[in-house]
């Protein structure tokens, strides 16, 4: 199996009508992704790749039957109504893809959907991928490109950049080594699923025996993985890179998670945090196939 | 985090029911003498700078009267603290202190919520106050959606042992701060110290908010300037490069420099990542090979040719470099041609004679540095584009390799041009930023007409063998003209070079000719 999406999900487009909304379904569905319908407010009746549109989520749900996940594309400042609005209708997976939401319309998404048993990925995500199943999001770009970059295999990625979670997963395939399911965490301070949870995942999922994790300075992320790891909640092995060495305190690069402040969330307590607890830490991305390979040897063995 | 100063964020809590020391802000010895004036007591002067410490750094004075005050303002309005020129002061009622306390709230990405602190103590070294009497500082998540109650900031206070009318005074604080960061989409407050006066009144001596950056629309009362997280004022090179991000949201460019000035004798470089965690990874391979960078910068998301020619512009601005590195994750979704052209008009245009590795690994790769290659052979230094299957650290070894071949050569920032006089008076319309000139007379020697052919969107057309619009005016400058710039790769490089795309960077003309002349 793979973890949360696979070739049977049924997903929802919301902002399908949008410049973007559009492109993406349609990329989407040439993967293979299973699109069910679409939402966008004052355009229900219309039809985008074949996709029936609806004025709201609930309608969808109603017309459609049960939406397992809702990709989310809509401008930044509207993603909280309508992360609110899938939630409501029964939606238990949102992938958050826009860049520039409010931290605070995130707490409150986070919050509601911690009391409708919910999850969401991101926001300012690039979102996940079930290789040969199905994407959510827009990993991989063109459907071709994506099924020649990432293949199934035993391999569970999560990251914190959208391009390193497919730049690892090439360079994983190869070397012969396929993925279960790759995901990015989102790029902002707070995430909804964060590395310790796709972890969890991870753990749960039979296909999965290896776990890479791209890290970066800043958040608690990293360090809440090495507490897992610690406690014996995550058994599989994990081969983890921290980006950001040599990041100057105080000051953003980019990822609005990647701040450092202080010493806590520093290259350096992550790495050594991670060590202690028996994560395998790479200098170099193109280390992470060399090291996975042996570690499945290992398992092999 | 957009940072507010002193003198900003205790607007708000003034306004927002947290009292305040009765004061204003000052940016005259003349003003700062008619505030003490009317408070009528002594005061304290404290300049607004962002830096801390500022008492150690002589920021602090005190003064007994209004002439006082405007002296000692004399003194420290135009001084120099850590680099930063003081302009404005605040002038505030110096108060009787009983003791000094914190109060705070941050972001807790672990519990996903927002986080109050208090303390019984505060003032300087509030961290290692905190690790050294951890029974004196309180911390609680607040649910979001319910809400920060005052019963909860009651227990807080009482937690560290304060109670009675203190209690009442500092857990009305603690709701008002809840409120105000809610109002104000805050990524943080600080208030520090938070004090008790030896009358038993509880003020907010000194306070720093900042705004999550990604909020700032929702607030132009605040009138923020930059929207971005650093840790001092932007310079003038990352204003003009906000200004270009925040007119163009084809993508993200994210652009800021590291050092205040590149001395020609280090071993600067010009750094173009894209995506976070592919720029974060190219920046540590370089830096490996003991480059040191002038600039952070990021263009991703799939930006438009012409943000990326106006990245590479501003990156290009910076005097002294030794080279340029481009790089991504090396499996970028977007199609990477559109930053080769970016690349090739500003590298062209500014005759690059500092050598360049550009990695573009990801979709369309290769026509991607095939346009690299072969558009900017003639230019005076070595442009090398690389794909997927090469790692930064090679690519940065090449850099390395390159730039002792050039023997550390340093860059100079050549003047801006404006359109050629031939241009002006030509075929031309408006695009989403810039403006495309076509100049139809030297179209009739024109062999291959190849621009219509190169244009992705298809919106030129041949009359009488000379390129026009076939949509209106309008639709081109409303977004049917991509900016993908190939039209004037194609027609420069294989053609008459009559096309030619004006893409304005406001200020950025003006900041060149300033090198120019320190230079």
């Amino acid at each position: 199996m793979s973890i949360l999406v696979n070739e049977r999900s049924r997903v929802l487009v919301q902002g399908i009508t949008g410049r973007e909304g559009m492109v993406r379904t349609r990329l989407m569905k040439d993967y293979g992704t299973q699109i069910v319908a679409g939402a966008t407010p004052g355009k229900g009746g219309r039809e985008v790749y074949g996709v029936p549109v609806f004025n709201t989520v609930g309608e969808a749900w109603e017309k459609v039957g049960p939406i397992d996940a809702s990709v989310i594309f809509v401008p930044a400042a509207l993603v909280k109504n309508a992360a609110f609005e899938a939630i409501d209708a029964g939606v238990k997976l949102l992938v958050l893809v826009p860049d520039r939401v409010p931290i605070f319309d995130v707490l409150e998404i986070s919050n509601l959907a911690r009391r409708e048993g919910a999850v969401f990925v991101g926001p300012n995500t690039l979102g996940l991928l079930s290789p040969g199943q199905a994407v959510l999001g827009m990993i991989g770009g063109r459907a071709q490109s994506a099924r020649e970059w990432f293949q199934s295999g035993i391999v569970g990625v999560s990251s914190r950049s959208g391009g390193m979670t497919s730049a690892i997963s090439y360079y994983l395939t190869k070397a012969g080594l396929g993925q279960s399911t790759i995901l990015h965490v989102g790029g902002d301070a707070v995430v909804g699923l964060s590395h310790p949870e796709v972890m969890e995942f991870f753990e749960k999922d039979d296909q999965t025996k290896i776990m890479v994790m791209f890290g970066e300075i800043g958040t608690t992320q990293e360090e809440r993985v090495a507490e897992l790891k610690e406690k014996g909640d995550i058994t599989k092995p994990i081969v983890a890179y921290i980006g950001g060495k040599a990041a100057k305190e105080g000051t953003r690069f980019s990822h609005a998670g990647a701040i450092v402040e202080g010493s806590a969330g520093s290259h350096e307590s992550k790495v050594q945090r991670l060590e202690k607890a028996g994560v395998r830490v790479v200098e170099s991305i193109f280390d992470i196939p060399k090291v996975a390979l042996k570690l499945k040897k290992n398992l092999e063995e | 985090m957009a940072r507010l100063y002193e003198y900003q964020s205790k607007k708000i809590l003034k306004e927002e029911g947290i009292p305040v020391p009765q004061g204003d802000v000052a940016s005259s010895p003349k003003e700062a003498g008619k505030i003490a004036q009317e408070i009528g007591r002594p005061v304290v002067l404290k300049v607004q700078l962002w830096v801390t410490g500022r008492a150690d750094l002589g920021g602090i004075l005190f003064a007994e009267t209004s002439k006082e005050a405007e002296k000692k303002a004399q003194d420290l309005l135009g001084k120099k603290i850590k680099n930063y020129v003081v302009e404005k002061l605040i002038v505030e009622e110096k108060l009787d202190i009983q003791s000094e306390m914190f109060a705070g709230l941050t972001i807790d990405d672990t519990s996903k919520a927002p986080c109050l602190i208090f303390s019984s103590v505060g003032g300087t070294g509030i961290e290692e106050i905190s690790q050294k009497y951890p029974q004196k500082i309180v911390r609680s998540p607040v649910d979001v959606l319910k809400g920060f109650k005052d019963y909860e900031a009651r227990d807080m206070v009482r937690k560290v042992g304060i109670s009675g009318k203190t209690m009442l005074f500092l857990s009305d604080v603690l709701v008002k701060l809840f409120a105000l960061a809610c109002k104000y989409d805050a990524r943080s407050v600080e208030i520090n110290p938070l004090v008790l006066t030896t009358d038993n009144s509880v003020y907010a001596a000194d306070c720093h908010l900042t705004i999550d950056d990604y909020a700032v629309f929702r607030h132009p009362e605040l009138g923020i300037e930059v929207a971005r997280e650093f840790d001092r004022p932007p310079t003038l090179l990352e204003k003009i490069a906000y200004q270009v991000e925040k007119k163009d949201h084809r993508g993200t460019f994210y652009f800021f420099q590291m050092v205040d000035d590149v001395s020609p004798e280090g071993k600067y470089i010009g750094f173009n990542g894209a995506g976070g965690g592919g720029s974060m990874m190219s920046m540590d391979a370089v830096m490996n090979k003991g480059f040191k960078l002038a600039n952070y910068c990021d263009t991703s998301g799939n930006p438009a040719a012409s943000k990326v020619y106006r990245a590479a512009k501003i990156i290009l601005s910076q005097p002294h470099i030794k080279g340029y590195f481009a790089s991504g994750s090396g499996v970028a979704s977007q199609e990477q041609f559109h930053s080769a052209r970016g690349l090739v008009k500003a590298f062209w245009e500014d005759n690059l004679n500092v050598p360049a590795v550009i990695r573009l690994g990801g979709n369309y790769e290769e026509k991607a540095v095939e346009i690299l290659h072969s558009y900017l052979k003639n230019v005076p230094a070595r442009v090398e584009g690389y794909g997927r299957d090469d790692s930064s650290e090679f690519c940065a070894q090449r850099l390395e390799n390159l730039v002792q071949e050039n023997n550390f050569h340093s860059h100079m920032v050549p003047p801006w041009q404006e359109p050629g006089h031939d241009f002006l008076s030509s075929y031309s319309f408006e695009t989403v930023t810039g403006k495309i000139f076509i100049h139809h007379q030297k179209c009739l020697n024109c062999q291959t007409k190849g621009c219509i052919e190169a244009c992705r969107a298809q919106i030129l057309e041949l009359e009488n063998g000379k390129p026009f619009l076939n949509i209106s005016q309008e639709e081109a400058q409303k977004g049917k003209c991509t900016e993908c710039l190939a039209c004037e790769l194609y027609c420069k490089f294989h053609e008459q070079d009559a096309l030619f795309i004006h893409l304005p960077i406001p200020g950025l003309k003006e900041y060149r000719d300033r090198i120019g002349k320190e230079d």
